[in-house]
């Protein structure tokens, strides 16, 4: 449904402005904007998104005054804004808590047009141009996690900038491209500067394309169904610049929390060690939002045919982005709204947790156990008992000697070394690729199957008639 | 533009076809700076070899320098160390190819292959994970040295024995050993 530009100028000035410029009718459009009358607080996110948006460019503007890009001094500069620039400490904390907050909100926002089915026609434009957004994010939040130039800021660069070393024949000569060297250094750090400060202005730009591509459709709403006529819309002002302002204030209400209640909890205390190039620390973690593809990355832990492992997992990571692009031609099901799709509402609700448990993984170390078959083969006085009882088992049984784990034990106060054999093992990475293949299997698999064989729920008549007909009941 | 119907393609469609060719090759050379910028510079190149001394590192010792901005593991092996890694048949590997700069060509894993030539207790190696580039554990005392007794890469868990050969976990190749020469019994020249 593409709304007019139905604007006339009242005054004299205006009217000679809007034969030069029609700015004051872009104005006009998008206050008069016809929205669905049933629109949720899900819908609030777009807003909220705007709003985080901003604040990242305000605040990113402000540190570059205090921000020095340089290895010997980015570290420095970084503590300085904290402890010697006026309020410096707030405008950092409101930066790096505002990424996780964009990120939270991005992720209700996309979830919440999976469930209503926001993907499909005619608004797969609209979805791409989300998806591109939401990458251009990724790469945003990445480059600036490096500048403060700690230890998670280093590691994380090296073992993200490695990924591309498994591309085949070229990897070497794109990784030495994007380091500027032979490992992550101080080319790096400025090219990433640059970029970081670049970056959030292209993605100003996308989003205008986006709202530009959710106005010719208009926007979908919670039962799925087209507008048919003014009964099923209201003005987007005031109804929804009140409705979005009351979402803001509840967001900012969480905002404030971690600014200045929690402001470290979601970062990783091995960034306030400054990056050191020798010395790798014990655990690698990227920040939480990019955790479900850290998982996914670290699931694929053997050769497919030619694509050895390392690759392998590449190309799951990047695929698991890609294949949004294709979403709306996946999915078969002409009806958009899950409140009509009985089968496809339980599994988006799998698929949530499927997403979350990825998150869970990517932040664990992939060798830790879930739960295992094992056996005590026996108890002995000495490690050297042990040993030989171990060399026996696999010299007499076809168990391997990896097999094998020893624990110090205490039974009665004496000391001993229990043996145990471990006969199957679901560690953080079995877990990492079942949750793959169910993330994959849903976008590849369920969805298109899905709407051949679901029978969808009567669909209303119109917006307005179930808004009143829900009045009634 | 006056439209001629014929099958022949014109002078004009020739000069259209040519000037917009010249157009692409030259667009495409005024790009090549712009994104050849970002390759290493001279000045990283410059740094391109370091010299290290030997002779206060003891058998079992390892030290870590630095050369291109890389860790590089210099390590004095013990003599079980070295039976070890010569024990191990090289069909058994998980990367059976030397990965050492010093020989040409696919040679195979073999312990001889990847110590130093004729000193086969000392060992050379860039201390970069090969899956994706963390610095493993083992250098110093009290460092997890992993299941084979060599190196242990705590990122995700890849396993490297004590020729710097991978032998569990997700990484696909052993250390890569660099080019380096003995100047005199305790000195070397990395690079
Ligand atoms: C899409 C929008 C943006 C996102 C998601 C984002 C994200 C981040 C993140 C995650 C950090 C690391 C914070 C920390 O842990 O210390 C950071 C740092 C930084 N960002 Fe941004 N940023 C955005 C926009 C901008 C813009 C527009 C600028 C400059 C105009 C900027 C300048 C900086 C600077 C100077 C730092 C280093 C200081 C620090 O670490 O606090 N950012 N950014
Ligand atoms: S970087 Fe060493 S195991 Fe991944």
């Amino acid at each position: 449904m593409s709304h007019e530009i139905t604007y006339t100028p009242s005054n004299a000035f205006t009217r000679w402005l809007d034969e030069r410029l029609p700015i004051m009718g872009l104005a006009h459009h998008m206050l008069e904007y016809p929205t669905p009358r049933n629109l949720n607080y899900w819908w609030t996110f777009g807003g909220i998104l705007t709003f985080c948006l901003l604040t990242q460019i305000v605040t990113g503007i402000i540190l570059v005054m205090h921000y020095t890009p340089h290895v010997d001094l980015a570290f420095n500069s970084v503590e300085h804004i904290m402890r010697d620039v006026n309020y410096g400490w707030l405008i950092r904390y409101v930066h790096a808590n505002g990424a996780s907050m964009f990120f939270l909100a991005v992720y209700i926002h996309m979830f919440r047009g999976l469930y209503y089915g926001s993907y499909k026609a005619p608004r797969e434009v609209l979805w791409i141009l989300g998806v591109i957004i939401y990458l251009l994010m990724m790469a945003a939040a990445f480059m600036g996690y490096v500048l403060p130039w700690g230890q998670m800021s280093f590691w994380g660069a090296t073992v993200i900038t490695n990924l591309f070393g498994a591309i085949p024949l070229v990897g070497d000569a794109i990784r030495e491209w994007l380091w500027g060297g032979f490992a992550v250094g101080n080319p790096t750090l400025q090219r990433f500067f640059s970029l970081h400060y670049l970056i959030p202005f292209i993605i100003l730009g996308v989003v205008v394309l986006h709202i530009w591509a959710l106005h010719v459709p208009g926007n979908n709403n919670p039962l799925g169904i087209s507008v048919k006529d003014e009964q099923d819309t209201v003005s987007f002002h005031p109804y929804m610049t009140v409705k979005d302002a009351l979402g803001l204030t509840v967001f900012l209400l969480l905002f404030a929390y971690f600014v200045f209640y929690n402001p470290n909890v979601l970062g990783h205390a091995d960034n306030y060690i400054e990056a050191d190039p020798l010395q790798t620390p014990p655990h690698i973690v990227p920040e939480w939002y990019l955790l479900p593809f850290y998982a996914i990355l670290r699931a694929i832990t053997f050769d497919i045919g030619p694509i050895d492992s390392k690759l392998g997992g590449v190309i799951a990571m990047f695929g698991s982005i890609a294949i949004l692009f294709v979403l709306p031609w996946l999915d078969t099901s002409k009806v958009r709204s899950a409140r009509f799709r009985p089968l496809f509402r339980q599994f988006f609700f799998l698929f949530v947790v499927v997403c979350l448990g990825l998150g869970w993984a990517g932040g664990q170390s992939p060798d830790r156990t879930i739960f295992t078959s094992s056996e005590v083969i026996g108890t002995y006085e000495s490690a050297g008992e042990a040993d030989a009882a171990i060399a026996e088992a696999v010299s007499q049984t076809d168990a391997t000697a990896d097999m094998f784990k020893k624990h110090d034990v205490i039974e009665d106060g004496v000391y001993g070394v229990e043996v145990e054999r471990v006969d199957y093992a679901f560690d953080v990475a079995s877990l990492s690729l079942v949750l793959t293949i169910l993330y994959f299997a849903y976008f590849l698999i369920l969805l298109p199957l899905l709407g051949l064989i679901e029978k969808t729920k009567p669909l209303p008549e119109s917006i307005s008639k179930a808004v009143l007909a829900e009045k009634d009941a | 533009m006056a439209h001629i119907d014929t099958d022949e393609p014109t002078r004009r469609d020739f000069l259209y076809v040519a000037t917009g060719a010249f157009a692409a090759v030259g667009g495409a050379a005024a790009i090549w700076p712009l994104i050849d910028q970002m390759n290493p510079d001279a000045s990283a190149l410059a740094l391109a070899s370091i010299e290290v001394d030997l002779s206060s590192i003891e058998v079992g010792q390892s030290i870590t320098v630095q050369w291109r901005g890389k860790p590089v593991f210099v390590r004095r092996r013990t003599a079980a160390e070295v039976e070890e890694a010569k024990s191990v048949p090289v069909e058994t590997l998980p990367d059976p190819i030397a990965r050492n700069d010093n020989l040409s060509g696919d040679v195979p894993a073999t312990d001889a292959n990847r110590a130093a030539e004729g000193k086969e207790e000392w060992l050379v190696m860039v201390g970069i994970c090969t899956h994706l580039g963390c610095v493993p554990k083992g250098q110093k005392v009290g460092d997890a040295k992993g299941d084979f007794g060599g190196w242990f890469c705590p990122c995700h868990g890849s396993h490297y024995d004590t020729a710097g050969r991978i032998r569990k976990g997700p990484a696909p190749q052993n250390l890569e050993v660099p080019v380096y020469s003995f100047l005199s019994d305790d000195r070397i020249k990395i690079g």
